[in-house]
């Protein structure tokens, strides 16, 4: 395998499975263990693996009252910084989850967590659309999870294979 | 007079013994918590764009018979399909067959080719129907010992060592369940140089055609002088996750297709025609699925191939299918005691070898046909249980 073969191969495993041992990740990608932690080391490093965090289904978790929105923002340019200044404003609020530039009808679409509607909607009035490059903001709310980052949240069916075939 | 059903048995029917793991099956099924690494079908579900082709096919309304052959596009989109990854010719009319499975393509081929007294030889371990359905065809099968040593190929000391005037047909299984074993071009050829100087034919199950890792298929049906007297059969089964929908074809001479045909339409009519419209889609538009699929099958190779031997239970490196078949040797249990005792005390299901021939003895069939969580727990299990026995 080549070595960005063997890079690609790494975080794809690590990315579905993060508890994967040294041991597994170095057989599946068919590199020494010791090769296997310098890769995953050095991806560390340089900024490409980021964090190792469970998936979870928060709709499992009794009492836990968090609401998630989706914003549509469409904002102004900055001249030499393009859009990345704005990123950084907006991407430093702890409340922001997710931070995309998007192509199409607007220019950020923003995930926002927050208690409760009213949260949401204070920390979007009172914090992304008075900023001076935002135009105008379109929340919508979560209702239901079904899939985030290739993971299916909804109840599947069980494996109904015949037991020995 | 009181009517004795047992009276009127088929007597070979009565005498071709029962699976041989029937009764873990039993088990298996009512056991709560139990990981079964015993399946031989994909985790997989037929891939959406094949499904819905197979729906839409019956909103429009297709719910009649098809020819006996099967529909004539499907036939062509085998034939493409054989050209474009296999470089195999066949004509689509007259050499190729729409099959219920390839199940019923292999039964179809033994019952239009094997009279009795007829030998066929079948390379153990193998697949738990061949033999069987050689005798119900009236033909006797003769067992050739594949050799772990060998990585279980079936090599030409032992073809020719098995040949007698009797021998009618060879089956070659390759990738081969249970072992994962291929057979290379250059393992074909020694094959193919025993067979030339003989009137011998070859039916080859590429049903894991698709399932090769780090080589590409070669089929016999390829090599020089085996064209003719090879009947190819293949399906849908286990590269597109189809086995439900029970298809398959063969390919092959015009006059042995034209033979099963005849078998085949007084028997079946035709092959399910929901089926058969769903597979053009899949022909025509599931290469990268499959590639996905097998790209998938590869990672859990390399885990549970080096979980095997971490553990201490040497495992030959499979390259075909999605079987791991390791060695138990070294914990002093034979393969039905090692499954049994597993069975019970960690309630992992795996497939004693023997269940696939005498050859099989030592050895188990373990499936890769799951999640990386699910073989790393079966793994995990497994160790504990090894550990025991030493």
């Amino acid at each position: 395998m080549s070595e960005i073969k063997n890079l690609e191969k790494i975080v794809e495993l690590l990315h579905k499975n993060c508890k994967l041992s040294l041991e597994q990740v170095a057989a599946i990608a068919e590199i020494s263990t010791t090769e296997a932690a310098e890769a995953i080391d050095s991806l560390e490093k340089n900024g490409t693996i980021l964090g190792y965090g469970a998936v979870i289904n928060w709709d499992n978790i009794p009492n836990r009252n968090k609401v998630v929105a989706y914003i549509e923002l469409k904002v102004t340019p900055q001249r030499n910084n393009g859009f990345n200044r704005i990123a950084q404003q907006i991407y430093q609020y702890p409340e922001v989850k997710s931070l995309n530039l998007m192509s199409g009808s607007y220019d950020f679409g923003v995930t926002v967590e927050g208690d409760n509607l009213k949260d949401i909607s204070l920390f979007v009035s009172e914090h992304l659309a008075p900023m001076e490059a935002v135009l105008s903001t379109a929340t919508h709310f979560v209702l239901k999870c079904y899939k985030d980052d290739g993971v299916v949240f909804v109840a599947e069916a069980e494996d109904d294979r015949e037991v020995i075939s | 007079m009181t009517f004795n059903p047992e009276k009127m048995l088929n007597r070979v029917v009565q005498e071709v013994p029962p699976s041989g793991i029937r009764k873990f099956f039993d088990i298996v099924a009512e056991m709560k918590d139990a990981i079964s690494l015993g399946v031989g079908e994909p985790d997989f579900v037929t891939p959406w764009h094949i499904r819905d082709e197979g729906i839409y096919s019956l909103q429009k309304g297709h719910t009649h018979y098809t020819s006996n052959k099967g529909l004539t596009e499907l036939r062509c989109e085998i034939s493409n399909y054989l050209k474009r990854r296999f470089n195999l010719s066949y004509e689509p009319m007259s050499q190729t067959v729409v099959t219920v499975g390839g199940s019923e393509a292999i039964d179809l081929l033994f019952r239009a080719v094997v009279e009795a007294g007829d030998e066929v030889l079948v390379p153990e371990p193998s697949f738990v129907c061949y033999k069987p359905l050689v005798r119900l065809a009236g033909g006797t099968p003769v067992a050739i010992t594949t050799k772990a040593e060998n990585s279980f190929k079936l090599t030409a000391e032992e073809l020719k060592a098995a040949i007698t005037p009797k021998t009618k047909l060879l089956v070659l299984s390759y990738p081969n369940n249970p072992t994962g074993a291929i057979m290379t071009r250059e393992d074909l050829e020694d094959i193919a140089d025993v067979l030339r100087g003989t009137d011998i034919m070859v039916v080859s199950d590429e049903i894991y055609a698709e399932l090769t890792y780090g080589r590409h298929h070669t089929s016999i049906a390829e090599i020089d002088g085996m064209y003719d007297r090879t009947i190819l059969v293949s399906g849908f089964s286990k590269a597109y996750a189809m086995t439900g929908w029970r298809l398959g074809y063969a390919c092959g001479h015009p006059a042995i297709i034209s033979a099963m045909t005849k078998v085949h339409q007084y028997g079946i009519m035709s092959a399910p025609t929901t089926a058969q419209y769903a597979a053009i889609e899949a022909m025509k538009n599931g290469d990268a699925d499959v590639a996905l699929m097998r790209e998938e099958y590869n990672d859990r190779r390399k885990l549970i191939v080096n979980g095997f031997n971490t553990i201490g239970l040497d495992c030959f490196e499979p390259e075909g299918a999605f079987y791991a078949f390791p060695c138990i040797k070294s914990t002093g249990l034979n393969s039905n005691d090692f499954c049994e005792k597993l069975l019970y005390d960690q309630k992992i299901a795996v497939v004693p070898g023997t269940a696939f021939g005498e050859s099989g003895e030592g050895h188990i069939r373990c499936s890769y046909a799951y999640s990386l969580d699910n073989i790393n727990e079966a793994l995990n299990r497994i160790e504990a249980f090894v550990k025991k026995t030493r």
